[in-house]
């Protein structure tokens, strides 16, 4: 029998990610993909505790801890000392959306215009979940978190970062969700021998700040995709759009929201605003693929 | 690549710290398999080596021993209770249901 995905293990044991943790799954499939030439920078996100504490590392590949901001062009940084040294390694930088989505946006735009030879990665489990699940701009319309309690939850939709990097025109920008590890890691490896700035974006759900149970991580990240919620896609040179998981069955939105604990305040008529939102987003998205089904 | 250490290092002065904050060891130290009330256990009467629970494991946990099932080359999941956090994925996206769970008593 053949293994679907690389045997070789090279994060560690013991990192300090909640039980049923997205993000620990997705730097699994990550370092599988990237391999162990590979060099990583991390601003502050929920990695930054997981990795642990000086002067042991889970990640086993070379790390720098950086500001929240600065992910994207501490990597440039990094690439433009190997190139000197003439060195070709793969350098990756690893954020959280809110050091994507909110903060992290202007150096990630700068480095995307640039067109800097980075791999920029981005899991995304939809609030600051490291400080406390704070509201993030990639927090869903209607989502519970701390700072968008149950009275008032958020009002806004979730930004479409795909867009606005599609928009940057760079090489290679994907989407992928822990669910479907076979799409994520022939995406990653796809990225890593492209030459400039590639972005993925990793669907990886958080069971304490989706107040969902840990045992229901995989099923979360699956449902969100046979919902359309968070559709499967590559982006090349920000023209070419591609769907790259198709959903023959498309299961309601609301098998979704019933998961989870932040949206157990919605009454019936807020799910169908959601699932009408979903609708037209994913019309939006087939009009750019150009396809239709 | 960090070494490995099944135990914390501690500096005792200034001059044992290396001169830059590097990663000079694993994790491996720290055994999470404190964390878990529930003790995932695979039946292997059952178990169809799909390696599906291996693939989905966020430690990762469980590793993977070649073995040879009716002449062919298969992969047998075998839980490491010492990493293990207990957090359900592995039995809940078994397809044949051959990870049962027991309460933790130790």
């Amino acid at each position: 029998m053949k293994l679907s995905i690389p045997e070789e293990e090279i994060m560690g044991h013991g990192h300090l990610a909640c039980q049923g943790c997205g993000a620990a799954l997705a730097m699994r499939y990550a370092l599988k993909a990237f391999g162990r030439n590979t060099v990583m920078t991390f601003p502050a996100c929920c990695w930054s505790v997981i990795d642990g504490p000086f002067p042991h590392s889970a990640v086993n590949v070379p790390l720098f801890h950086t500001c929240f901001e600065a992910a994207a062009s501490t990597a440039s940084g990094i690439k433009a000392g190997f190139d000197a040294q003439g060195k070709d390694v793969n350098v990756v930088a690893w954020a959280g959306d809110g050091g994507t989505y909110d903060i992290g946006i202007q150096a990630l735009s700068g480095a995307a215009e640039r067109n800097d030879d980075i791999i920029y990665v981005c899991y995304d489990n939809e609030a600051y979940m490291n400080t406390g699940v704070q509201r993030s701009g990639s927090t869903p319309y209607l989502s519970w978190t701390t700072t968008t309690p149950v009275k008032h939850p958020k009002q806004r939709p979730k930004k479409d970062i795909v867009s606005i990097m599609a928009a940057h025109r760079i090489p290679y920008l994907a989407t992928a969700s822990v669910a479907f590890p076979e799409d994520m890691i022939t995406k990653f490896k796809k990225a890593k021998d492209i030459k400039g700035t590639r972005f993925l974006l990793v669907f990886s759900p958080c069971p304490p700040g989706w107040r969902a149970n840990p045992e229901n991580t995989i099923k979360l990240a699956k449902l969100a995709v046979l919902t359309r919620v968070f559709p499967l896609i590559e982006v090349e040179n920000g023209r070419v759009w591609k769907l790259t998981k198709k959903v023959r069955t498309v299961k309601p939105v609301s098998e979704y929201l019933k998961l989870q604990g932040r949206f157990r305040h919605l009454s019936e008529d807020d799910v169908a605003v959601i699932q009408e939102n979903t609708n037209k987003d994913w019309e939006i998205l087939m009009d750019k693929v150009g396809e239709k089904d | 690549m960090p070494k490995k250490s099944e135990v914390k290092i501690i500096f005792e002065s200034i001059k044992d710290m290396p001169p830059l904050a590097v990663s000079l060891y694993t994790m491996d130290y720290n055994k999470t398999g404190s964390w878990r009330n529930v003790r995932p256990i695979i039946d292997y009467d059952k178990c169809t080596y799909c390696t599906i629970c291996w693939k989905f494991c966020p430690e990762p946990s469980i590793d993977l021993e070649k073995i040879e099932v009716d002449g062919k080359e298969k992969f047998k999941p075998i839980i490491n209770y010492k990493y293990c956090k207990g957090c359900g994925i592995c039995w809940t996206e078994c397809p044949v249901d051959a990870i049962y769970t027991e309460e933790e008593s130790e």
